[in-house]
């Protein structure tokens, strides 16, 4: 018999999935009440992954599901930024007239998709879940049906993942064929050889999974797919399929691949510096602000993936830290854009931000705070994510992408000032509502402060992911 | 000792930058809070004094050294002072105050987040001016340009956006090679540490390529030909109280950089790298003089002038002389002084005529006898007249520079000429001559508050002048023994004020 308790919280959550649709359908007028018991239950998931016997580090189903260190951190990390993301956004979701039961359902569904990938060790265990979260996310992603620009980013989305689940697909078929296994651990115990075939396999796989976090040049979808879906779905995929898709990729790259390094290092070389200088590039140019975050968590990508093209246990770590602070800047972004309502109506435009601060001093002040960090200036969160990164990256030599990337975050400074201008600098407009609900308030604060107060005491959150090893 | 002082001079312009945000008002236009700024500035100022006076002036080790654990396992947080950066840090903590009791006049709108502005910033200046850790000189190095973007932007003239963005991107492109070098000494010698990289030293062959970095970075800041485009521009937009900052403070950053980190963890580069810091140095010093008599706004004017004295700043450091370094701290010290007070004389006739360019003013003498003096100390400061401050610095570092090379302590003292001739030429076209402007008529002498500022500054520049012995004794030690430490100098030293 299993140890079943290791997957008590995928198993809570599958139920309450299944409980919540029946009660929703059977319940009229219940969409609020399933999204806040939703929320609760993601709560409740939390404390079960945080009550998880620490000490055994075990994997079930003939080890093609693992509950170490690093799933474990990650799922934390997943069901915090739901649990904000479900806080954040209740109130938009209301006044866009998007509040129906299956919302909060279909996210339960795409994160129980994501723990499945963060645990899979096996090539159809993660298959599985990362279909179970593309699934849920093309329907969220066109959830505002009346709306075009969501029905075609919902399209757009489908068709392009759909494309880069059959080559992830193909990938392990040809990673299979070559190792005879599915086995995450198995594969690199048969893989002692380089064959061509494994080589196409491995890109393929890569290529598939670039898509998933929109590394260039797989990235064309996430603008369009970012500026269409409404702002409480756009919220949810900068922040939560990047966890779960990082995770995989740190999985894949150092458990089967791991001894294939010289056959990858140099792909993830190359999507980092094109995430990081398109990214900053692309973004200069833009006028809507959901569009504009697009294009800075491709470049953000970018700085993650260069941590882990180190192959070190460091650069692993590194990533792990870059992504976590990345979530709290983008969390405290979008809480900033879901507090520009006016007349029931949100805006989105850079150009609304005009003059913001002198109406709106503590919102522009957040904003500031959240952009200097997402532009890496010190002493605010955002640098010391880039630092660790660049710590690791030097430690191996790579003098040219750690120069590269920094002469990216200069780019990329210019338009997150471009805005910090415009708040700052400009006229005034009209005024924004100051009306906002509690839990809002409570995850800008809350993120804001992080990001501010993080390098007080930076050890924390250090400590706790130098403990993460996966090998 | 065990009472922090370091840590509490860096934290308490904080504390009353995070009081002036939270506690409200009883008036709209938050006058009060002016008050507890210029408190909080003043403890301060007066904090550092008393460090200045139990700092033991003949050890050569860092004082009141506080260290702890901040990034586990890599970086710890290091502060202490020696000889050179305690002057600094008074420099910063004096003119702070001054700055704020200036926006009386200059800033009308936004007065809270401006003085919050001023206090956060001057918690990085002294962050930079006393940290013993890279990584930790890094993030305040950094952290000031947000404080100072804000400063220039929000309340800075017409193509204040324009100045704001060049300043933050070319002060930042400048210095993220500074980081690569910094995380590659972490790796090369397993430390962060200043004190403990002064006694490990750097490998020779690692050092060009680090100093290049470092220099890339203070380059820029400091700034020297040809990336000093940015401060013109800068000092031209910016507020009075945000150009006298700039040129008295965040400028000294870079020249206290090139002695602690440059000289002091470089010294082989140094050496194979003192021809290009001279020629730079000297095309800044006469290309920049000449740009400055041709100029027809007063900000710019001085701003090119800083310049060229940022020039002597430079080339007396890489003198790598007794003196050479000598004149180059006092000529900081000086220049943060009196570049301070000529940007609150330009503020003191811009308030009140809303123009800078020069043809616009002419015979001041008549109507405004009390801003003559004091703007004619300030300019006899400038060009180096004995007996005033500017003097002295000078001095010292055309001594250090002729015994090196006399073709460029030649050049460089045709540099001083040239200095007097723009100064004396600005001087005589706004005091002298015929009142031709009418609007000029109406012009009001120095008001109070005015007064006390512009004093206050007179004073120490003329002080020093006569007196140079106080901070000449307070860096002597630390120089001698960087010279030493470093073998950067094997003749014999002339012990100076003797």
């Amino acid at each position: 018999m299993e140890n079943l308790q290791l997957i008590i919280p995928e198993l809570f959550i599958s139920i309450i999935i299944m409980f919540l649709l029946i009660f929703g359908v059977f319940k009229k007028n219940s969409s609020q009440l399933v999204y806040n018991l939703t929320t609760v239950s993601l709560v409740a998931a939390l404390a079960l992954i945080i009550n998880l016997d620490t000490q055994i580090q075990s994997s079930l189903f003939n080890n093609s599901y693992n509950i170490d260190s690093l799933a474990r951190f990650m799922k934390i990390l997943l069901i915090l930024s739901g649990i904000f993301v479900m806080l954040s956004s209740s109130k938009y979701i209301q006044i866009s007239k998007i509040s129906k039961i299956e919302y909060p359902i279909l996210i339960l569904c795409s994160i129980l998709g994501m723990m499945v990938m963060i645990s899979s060790n096996d090539l159809i265990v993660f298959y599985m879940g990362l279909e179970l979260q593309s699934l849920a996310l093309y329907v969220l992603a066109s959830f505002n049906r009346d709306n075009l620009l969501s029905t075609e980013s919902g399209l757009k989305y489908f068709v392009l993942s759909a494309l880069s689940s059959g080559l992830l697909l193909y990938g392990c078929s040809l990673i299979y064929g070559f190792s005879e296994t599915t086995n995450f651990n198995q594969i690199m115990v048969n893989t002692k050889e380089i064959e061509y075939g494994l080589t196409f396999g491995i890109v393929f796989i890569l290529v598939g999974l670039s898509f998933k976090i929109s590394a260039v040049p797989f990235h064309m979808w996430a603008p369009d797919v970012y500026q269409g879906s409404p702002t409480s779905v756009t919220v949810f995929f900068a922040l939560l399929p990047k966890i779960a898709a990082l995770t995989v990729f740190i999985r894949f790259l150092y458990i089967p691949f791991y001894e294939l390094g010289d056959q990858w290092q140099m792909i993830i070389i190359f999507l980092s510096i094109a995430s990081m200088v398109f990214g900053a590039v692309a973004a200069i140019g833009q006028k809507n602000l959901k569009r504009l975050i697009a294009y800075s968590s491709i470049s953000h990508m970018g700085y993650a993936l260069a941590g882990l093209s180190t192959g070190t246990t460091q650069g692993m770590q590194s990533s792990i830290t870059y992504i976590t602070i990345y979530l709290v800047m983008n969390l405290a972004f979008f809480c900033c854009l879901f507090m520009l309502k006016r007349n029931d109506e949100y805006y989105e435009n850079i150009d609304d931000l005009s003059g913001l601060s002198k109406n709106h001093p503590l919102l522009s002040l957040s904003l500031l705070v959240v952009l200097f960090s997402l532009a890496g200036i010190p002493p605010l969160a955002g640098f010391f994510a880039k630092f660790y990164i660049f710590v690791a990256v030097i430690n191996e030599k790579m003098y040219f992408l750690a120069i590269v990337g920094l002469l990216a975050t200069v780019i990329a400074a210019f338009y997150y000032l471009r805005i910090i201008k415009i708040i700052y600098f400009d006229p005034e407009k009209e005024k924004f509502e100051t009306k906002h609900n509690l839990g809002l308030k409570f995850t800008l604060v809350a993120s804001t402060f992080f990001i501010l107060a993080y390098f007080i005491y930076p050890s924390g959150i250090v400590d706790i992911i130098s403990q993460i090893n996966i090998n | 000792m065990n009472f922090p002082i370091l840590s509490s001079l860096i934290l308490l312009p904080t504390i009353g930058a995070l009081f002036i945000f939270f506690v409200r008002s009883s008036n709209s236009q938050y006058q009060s809070s002016k008050y507890v700024a210029l408190f909080i500035t003043l403890a301060n100022f007066f904090l550092s004094l008393y460090l200045w006076i139990v700092f033991d002036k003949s050890i050569v080790d860092f004082q009141f050294v506080e260290e702890r654990e901040w990034i586990s396992g890599f970086v710890n947080y290091k502060v202490g002072v020696d000889g050179i950066s305690i002057l600094f840090i008074l420099l910063t903590t004096f003119i702070t105050p001054i700055c704020v009791i200036t926006v009386n006049a200059t800033i009308k709108n936004r007065l809270k987040d401006f003085l919050i502005a001023i206090l956060i910033l001057e918690t990085f200046m002294i962050g930079v001016f006393c940290s013993l850790d890279l990584v930790v000189f890094y993030l305040f190095f950094e952290a000031g340009l947000i404080p100072m973007f804000l400063i220039i932007g929000i309340w800075g003239g017409e193509r204040r956006v324009y100045s704001a963005f060049k300043f933050f991107l070319y002060t930042l492109l400048g210095s993220v090679l500074m980081l690569v070098a910094i995380i590659s000494i972490y790796w090369i010698t397993g430390t962060t540490d200043v004190i403990n990289l002064y006694e490990l030293g750097i490998d020779a062959k690692y050092q060009n390529l680090l100093w290049l970095a470092f220099f890339s970075s203070f380059a820029v800041k400091t700034p020297m030909w040809p990336v000093h485009t940015w401060l013109p521009d800068a000092h031209v937009e910016a507020p009075t109280a945000g150009s006298v900052l700039l040129a008295a403070i965040l400028l000294k950053m870079a020249g206290y950089g090139f002695i602690r980190f440059s000289l002091g963890l470089f010294p082989d580069a140094s050496l194979y790298f003192v021809p290009l810091v001279y020629t730079l140095s000297l095309i800044a010093i006469i290309y920049t003089s000449l740009v400055a008599l041709m100029q027809e706004d007063m900000k710019k004017l001085i701003a090119y002038s800083s310049v060229a004295h940022m020039g002597f700043v430079t080339l007396g450091i890489f003198t790598m002389t007794q003196q050479g370094i000598e004149g180059s701290i006092f000529q900081m010290i000086s220049h943060g002084l009196v570049s301070a007070a000529l940007f609150l004389c330009v503020g003191v006739v811009y308030d009140r005529l809303h123009t800078r360019l020069i043809n616009r003013y002419g015979g001041l003498v008549s109507i405004m006898p009390k801003y003559a003096i004091v703007f004619m100390v300030f300019t006899l400061g400038a060009l180096g007249l004995p007996g005033t401050s500017g003097f002295i610095g000078e001095f010292l570092v055309l001594m250090g520079a002729f015994k090196k090379n006399i073709l460029v302590a030649t050049i460089a003292s045709l540099g001083v000429i040239l200095g007097a001739a723009y100064m004396l030429w600005l001087y005589k076209r706004i005091i002298f001559g015929k009142l031709i402007n009418e609007d000029l008529k109406k012009m009001v002498d120095l008001k109070r508050f005015e007064i006390v500022t512009l004093w206050l500054l007179v004073l120490p520049i003329i002080f020093f002048g006569f007196y140079p012995e106080p901070l000449i004794n307070s860096i002597e030690v630390s120089v001698a023994n960087m010279i030493d430490m470093n073998d950067l100098d094997k003749i014999n030293k002339l012990a100076l004020g003797d």
